[in-house]
């Protein structure tokens, strides 16, 4: 695919990826970041833990979630790197480690969520 | 039209800025933090696969994400995750009237509603999350 054509594909990832990151991240790191950790609230059983994340629908959602905010993370932070510290010359080698990681990191979400649980 | 040699062949005008050009102002500082929140986005897609990993494999390894949850230092870096995160959904929920021109009746939904749909929205799929999760 040409650096052209894939360049809205990539814009709609990012795009998706924020949104998806903006409605759903905050309350899952609140959760899970600090409120369980702190002892604020007790976490849930493992068997309660087990039954939500089992349900078709929370791996669905999950999937999506963690596919398109890597995607909104290679894009965006790609371009950090270009404007922030100028690295055009390295364009390549961002690319590929920006869009690579995406991917692999979708690779393992689908292996952790699908197979794994 | 044939391409010779000349003397006065023109040169790209193309002003060096230094590498760190965002520190001075606070608005571009502010513009690289909020590029930089992506970092943090990866970072919460990361910490949730390894508690689904850890659920996957068993009680024990669900106790021992618990425990590496309240680690000082992981604690640490989950609030300014949290900070970044909650800094990420404000700007681009308030960029979203730009984005999204929606037409009702030959007429522009004003921006505040398409912004307000968003916060609200954020307020429930939220809600919903810590409901089935502690539920």
């Amino acid at each position: 695919m040409g650096k052209r054509k894939a360049e809205p594909l990539l814009w709609l990832l990012f795009s998706a990826g924020g949104l998806a990151a903006a409605l759903l991240l905050p309350v899952l790191l609140v959760l899970f970041g600090l409120v369980f950790p702190a002892n604020w609230v007790a976490a849930p059983s493992y068997a309660h833990a087990l039954s939500v994340a089992r349900y078709p629908l929370t791996r669905i959602v999950l999937l999506g979630l963690c596919v398109l905010a890597l995607f909104h993370w290679a894009h965006r932070f790609r371009y950090t790197l270009y404007e922030g510290l100028q690295l055009q010359r390295l364009s390549r080698l961002i690319i590929l480690g920006c869009y690579g990681g995406a991917l692999l990191g979708s690779g393992f979400a689908v292996y952790l969520l699908f197979v794994a649980l | 039209m044939s391409l010779n040699y000349t003397e006065f062949h023109p040169r790209w005008y193309r002003p060096r800025m230094p590498v760190f050009w965002w520190v001075g102002r606070r608005s571009y500082f502010i513009f690289v933090l909020r590029e930089l929140s992506s970092v943090f986005v990866a970072w919460s897609v990361v910490f949730l696969l390894l508690l689904v990993s850890a659920v996957g494999q068993g009680g024990k390894q669900y106790q021992q994400f618990l425990r590496l949850s309240s680690n000082p230092w992981m604690l640490a870096l989950n609030v300014i995750t949290l900070v970044f995160l909650v800094f990420h959904a404000i700007t681009w929920f308030n960029l979203a009237p730009q984005a999204m021109v929606i037409q009702l009746r030959g007429k522009r939904v004003p921006r505040s509603w398409v912004a307000g749909a968003h916060f609200s929205g954020w307020a429930v799929l939220s809600a919903l999350v810590a409901w089935l999760i502690l539920g």
